[in-house]
């Protein structure tokens, strides 16, 4: 694709703001990254006419003149995917910026080979042995000491054959040869172009739910690993805080949290409490599984759009050593607008509100590189994505919100009344839904939960009912309803204030495993149970009402976040007081 | 570490202080001219986003390099196109983006939209200077924000913390007194301990406003812990894009290199984004919502995340913008966009300002989200998040008695619901309502709170624990 030796070069044309045109740039191709400029700043083409391309810049592009020389690199924008990933943070075209200066200025180099990344020695202990028949997706080695999770060198693809050689050294750096399969060499790090999905052998149909610690995600709207999810929300609604609790607690083996256009505060706090939290199944720390690429909403708008891409290349890359991956990326609303931004200032005709015309395709290629698969090593592991999506002025009929419904398996919709009145999570159990009850549903039955389903289904008649005798009860007073209607608006109370709430903040509630989760709920259901019976027993209502509940909603803070027994065995308690009031 | 200092685009040109521009080369040949833009012709070695002076008829005003394609340049004129016409336009162009000045030299000060003085004093000059569209800053290297700024504002102190490192917008109405608040912020505000400084930039003011905020600010300007920019009404429109970025460059230098604790207010944002829109539709860009261009997030991003705390280092930026939401429409581009980057909102409401009370904020509607890191034990007082969410939780539980007393009327409801729209009372004017001038102290807001909440039966704390409510509640007003 690219003549070797002389530099294939170019000189700028137009210039406004991160779109560029450049003329004379032989064979350059789509997608190919260019450097600009004295700055050498990184842009991508994104057209082609003629004799001119069309460019998008990756910097600020202040100071770049008409007549500027633009050289053309032969490579696609490229991740150094290798050991050191986790525990890290990057910007949007995955340059590390642990090692960056302070100040982001354009004078950083665009090399994703920072000298740091460069020196650092790992040590490769090989798990084959020369004369081995390998092919791509096997296991060569790993590299201990690369985050929580064992660090596998992998054949890349492409790669077949007789294994002609391993290193003897003891200490290598990312682009050392580690193996030669036939006359290829396998470097420890790999390059990959970000844009391009990594290959896998097959998506494999078995359902297997995500637990992700949050009780109305893991009881009401579950989500299977290899699935995507949408997060939809107006701002104050949660949505940052929830995805947080989701890469803190859910029981994926890596996390990858890709910060789009959001605030830079936020990532120092992910960051900051990512690297204090004790992850219970390893004994490091939350960050050792988690890679976090950040690309706050004043860097660089087109780094921004590749920041996407970035993040599902990395959780790939571990997707294929058999590790099962969570990508959650907010928001996804600012990387449409960086498509928008780029899209007009490049004269594309608009489709709604100004967003081009291939938005809805964009959208669906990105949360269709979730999946559960079988790798090309023949491991089963999955890329679950979690996208935010931040519809303006709280618009669900926007496109971003609209197009994005059509290609996800769940949807968790913030409510900004839920949110208002402190009810967190704010999910919505009016405009949530999961598409994957059914099979989640069999696959707790064959798991030793049976009720699981039953139980989801009450609760959920259980909240429709409550929200219609509530709606009732404004206009004509609760006190107006009959016994067993006023049962139904006190259920609702304690399965929303007792189970569906949750205190992120708190170290018993932030986190819930399933069994406590179903104990709660199993907990409030037996209490509505007996209330119901009180009532027909001609117990009165305000009696029932205005008894004691503190036991029931105080459950799930004065438990253990696994403690299921200590939920259950509030029960009898609680009804044997229940019952005296009869 | 790189050297913030140091010249952005790379040029070697020697400093030419706040307005650059005195270039060898001038262009004359004007092509076009419509509403702030100009397109000059003919020119070359002109980078985009560079700073240019534009002569006419012994006037001299100012630019910004929007577009260049090949030999055509788009300006937007800060001070408008007025009156000018193709013959007789020269244009340096200074060779680099704008930068300013920046250092102490600025506080005690009091300028103009672009930074020259109104106070009859000499043009402000520093060692350094920087160029004023910032760089974004490394998030690795943040902070997170976990001091209070206290303002002295009960209201705010107490429900809506303001975090040092924190932006927290002021989403208001016309009519409502969102400037005497600001400017109540910009007078009170300290951060204990640390050296204070306050930055606070007007956009679109009228002069009866600018007469109010410079005759309320005198004390704090004349104890040179103050800098005032102001860009009235009438002032050109364009030149509000700058404001702002003036500001912020001189409050980066304060916070950063000279370790001060810097509020920034910026008020009026709405003022700002029209300013934004204006060029763009001269532009002729494709508009997102309600005309405004579709990288309104992304611009107006590039102002507030200019607030934070950097690791190791003294000094922190917290930016408290001001809105007014037309026709109280939260939804509007402004406020809404506003919201997705801020950390939280203070949101003022007509409703509350109609019951009498200033500063009338919405205290249900408004949030710290950085609140719970900077309050709280060893920050302010152990109790003051627990006390905070019962107050708004009670407010909230009252709000609803009110409204079912609308519907039955008083006489019908329970004694609880009683109490609480008593509690509702007491809070409104024991602790909501405050003079223009009332300075509070945390200890006596926290106490307010407590003394309001000592309205409802002991069983409706909830969020309160035993050991606080012994502690802190007053005994009970009313007998049983």
């Amino acid at each position: 694709m690219v003549a070797v030796g002389k530099p294939r070069t170019g000189a700028i044309v137009r210039v406004s703001g991160p779109l560029m045109e450049v003329d004379g740039v032989p064979d350059v191709s789509m997608l190919e990254v260019l450097a600009v400029g004295p700055q050498r700043i990184s842009a991508e083409t994104v057209a082609i006419a003629g004799n001119r391309a069309t460019l998008q810049a990756y910097e600020y592009t202040g100071g770049v003149k008409v007549g500027d020389t633009v050289e053309a690199t032969g490579s696609q924008l490229t991740g150094l995917l290798g050991p050191g990933l986790l525990g890290a943070v990057f910007d949007g075209l995955m340059r590390p910026l642990s090692s960056a200066p302070l100040w982001l200025t354009q004078d950083r180099t665009t090399s994703t080979d920072d000298p740091a990344t460069m020196e650092r020695i790992w040590t490769f202990v090989p798990s084959v042995a020369v004369g081995d028949q390998v092919s791509p997706g096997d296991v060569l080695g790993t590299v201990p000491g690369a985050g929580s999770v064992e660090h596998r060198a992998l054949v890349p693809p492409g790669i077949f054959g007789t294994l002609t050689w391993l290193t003897s050294e003891m200490e290598v750096h990312a682009l050392d040869p580690i193996a030669r399969v036939g006359t290829q060499e396998v470097l420890l790090s790999e390059r990959w172009p970000v844009r391009a999905a990594r290959p896998f052998r097959d998506r494999t149909a078995g359902v297997v739910p995500l637990h992700t610690g949050q009780r109305v995600l893991d009881l009401m709207y579950p989500l299977a690993r290899g699935a995507a999810a949408a997060v939809p929300g107006g701002f104050g609604t949660g949505k940052t805080m929830m995805l947080q609790q989701i890469a803190k607690w859910s029981d994926a083996d890596v996390i990858v949290y890709v910060g789009c256009g959001e605030r830079g505060n936020e990532m120092a706090d992910v960051l900051d409490g990512l690297s204090q939290l004790v992850d219970e199944r390893t004994g490091g720390k939350l960050i050792d599984r988690t890679v976090i690429i950040a690309n706050t909403s004043n860097m660089p708008m087109m780094a921004r759009e590749a920041s996407i891409y970035t993040g599902i290349c990395v959780a790939e890359y571990y997707r294929d050593m058999g590790y099962d991956v969570v990508v959650i990326a907010d928001s996804t609303s600012r990387w449409a607008e960086a498509l928008r931004e780029f899209a007009n200032r490049n004269g594309d005709l608009p489709a709604e509100e100004g967003y081009p015309a291939n938005l809805a395709s964009e959208l669906a290629a990105f949360y269709e590189r979730a999946g559960r698969v079988t790798t090309l090593g023949g491991q089963t592991a999955s890329v679950t994505v979690i996208g935010a999506v931040s519809p303006p002025g709280g618009d669900m009929t926007e496109p971003v919100t609209t197009d994005t419904q059509r290609f996800v398996r769940c949807l968790w919709l913030l409510d900004r009344d839920l949110a208002y009145s402190r009810h967190y999570p704010a999910v919505s159990w009016t405009g949530s839904f999961t598409r994957d009850e059914e099979a989640l549903g069999r696959w707790h039955t064959a798991n030793g939960d049976p009720g699981w389903a039953p139980r989801r289904a009450r609760a959920a008649a259980l909240l429709a009912e409550a929200d219609r005798l509530g709606d009732l009860a404004e206009i004509i007073g609760a006190n107006s309803l009959p016994g067993h209607e006023r049962m139904v608006l006190l259920g609702g109370r304690l399965l929303r204030d007792g189970v569906l709430m949750q205190n992120a903040l708190s170290p018993n509630d932030g986190f819930c495993s399933a069994e406590k989760g179903a104990a709660l709920l199993d907990l409030v259901l037996d209490v509505v149970d007996t209330c119901q019976q009180l009532v027909e027993r001609g117990v009165s209502a305000t009696t029932i009402e205005q008894a004691d509940h503190g036991p029931v909603l105080r459950a799930r803070e004065e438990t253990g976040p696994a403690d299921a027994a200590g939920v259950a065995s509030r029960r009898a308690d609680v009804v044997r007081k229940l019952e005296e009031l009869s | 570490m790189t050297d913030p200092t140091t010249a952005p685009s790379g040029t070697e040109r020697p400093d030419e202080g706040p307005n650059p521009g005195v270039a060898q080369i001038s262009h004359g040949d004007v092509r076009e001219l419509r509403g702030p833009l100009l397109v000059m012709g003919d020119v070359d070695d002109v980078g985009w986003d560079e700073f240019a002076t534009v002569d006419f008829a012994g006037r001299e005003r100012h630019g910004l390099v929007l577009e260049v394609d090949h030999d055509l340049v788009t300006l937007q004129v800060l001070e408008g196109t007025d009156a000018m016409a193709p013959g007789g336009v020269r244009v340096r162009f200074a060779g680099r983006p704008l930068r300013i000045p920046v250092g102490s030299g600025w506080l005690g000060r009091v300028c103009n939209g672009r930074g020259e003085p109104l106070d009859g004093g000499p043009p402000v000059t520093g060692d350094t200077t920087l160029p004023v569209s910032g760089w974004p800053l490394n998030p690795v290297y943040r902070e997170p924000p976990q001091e209070p700024v206290l303002t002295g504002i009960s209201v705010i102190d107490a429900l809506t913390t303001l975090v040092r490192g924190q932006k927290l917008p002021i989403f208001s109405v016309p009519g409502l007194p969102h400037l005497t608040l600001a400017t109540q912020i910009a007078a009170q505000a300290t951060s204990g301990g640390t050296t204070f400084r306050v930055v606070f930039a007007a956009m679109g003011l009228t002069h009866a406003d600018i007469a109010f905020v410079r005759d309320r600010l005198e004390e704090r300007s004349a104890a040179g812990e103050l800098v005032l920019l102001i860009n009235a009404a009438d002032d050109p429109v364009i030149e509000r894009i700058l404001t702002p970025r003036i500001a912020l460059t001189i409050a980066e230098n304060l916070a950063y290199t000279e370790g001060h604790d810097v509020l920034v207010i910026m008020s009026d944002m709405t003022s700002y984004a029209e300013a934004v829109r204006e060029v763009s539709a001269a532009r002729r860009e494709i508009p997102a919502r309600r005309g405004y261009p579709g990288y309104l997030y992304s611009d107006l991003a590039s102002l507030y995340e200019r607030c934070g705390r950097v690791r190791g280092q003294q000094g922190s930026v917290t930016i408290v913008p001001v809105l007014t939401m037309p026709a109280g429409d939260i939804t509007h581009p402004v406020p809404d966009l506003t919201g997705y980057i801020t950390e939280g909102q203070i949101v003022l409401s007509p409703e509350v300002a109609a019951r009498g009370i200033y500063p009338p904020v919405d205290a249900l509607s408004s949030l710290s989200r950085l609140m719970r890191s900077g309050a709280g034990a060893g920050r302010t007082r152990e109790d003051h998040l627990d006390v905070a969410a019962q107050v708004l939780a009670a407010l909230a539980h009252a709000r609803q008695s009110a409204e079912l007393a609308e519907l039955v009327g008083a006489a019908a409801l329970s004694e609880t619901d009683r109490s609480y729209i008593a509690y509702r009372g007491l809070l409104e004017q024991g602790l909501l309502n405050q003079g223009h001038d009332d300075r509070r102290s945390l200890e006596d807001t926290l106490d307010r709170a407590w003394s309001a909440l000592a309205a409802l039966p002991r069983r409706e704390l909830t969020m309160l624990s035993t050991e606080f409510l012994d502690r802190y509640l007053p005994s009970e007003p009313e007998a049983t």
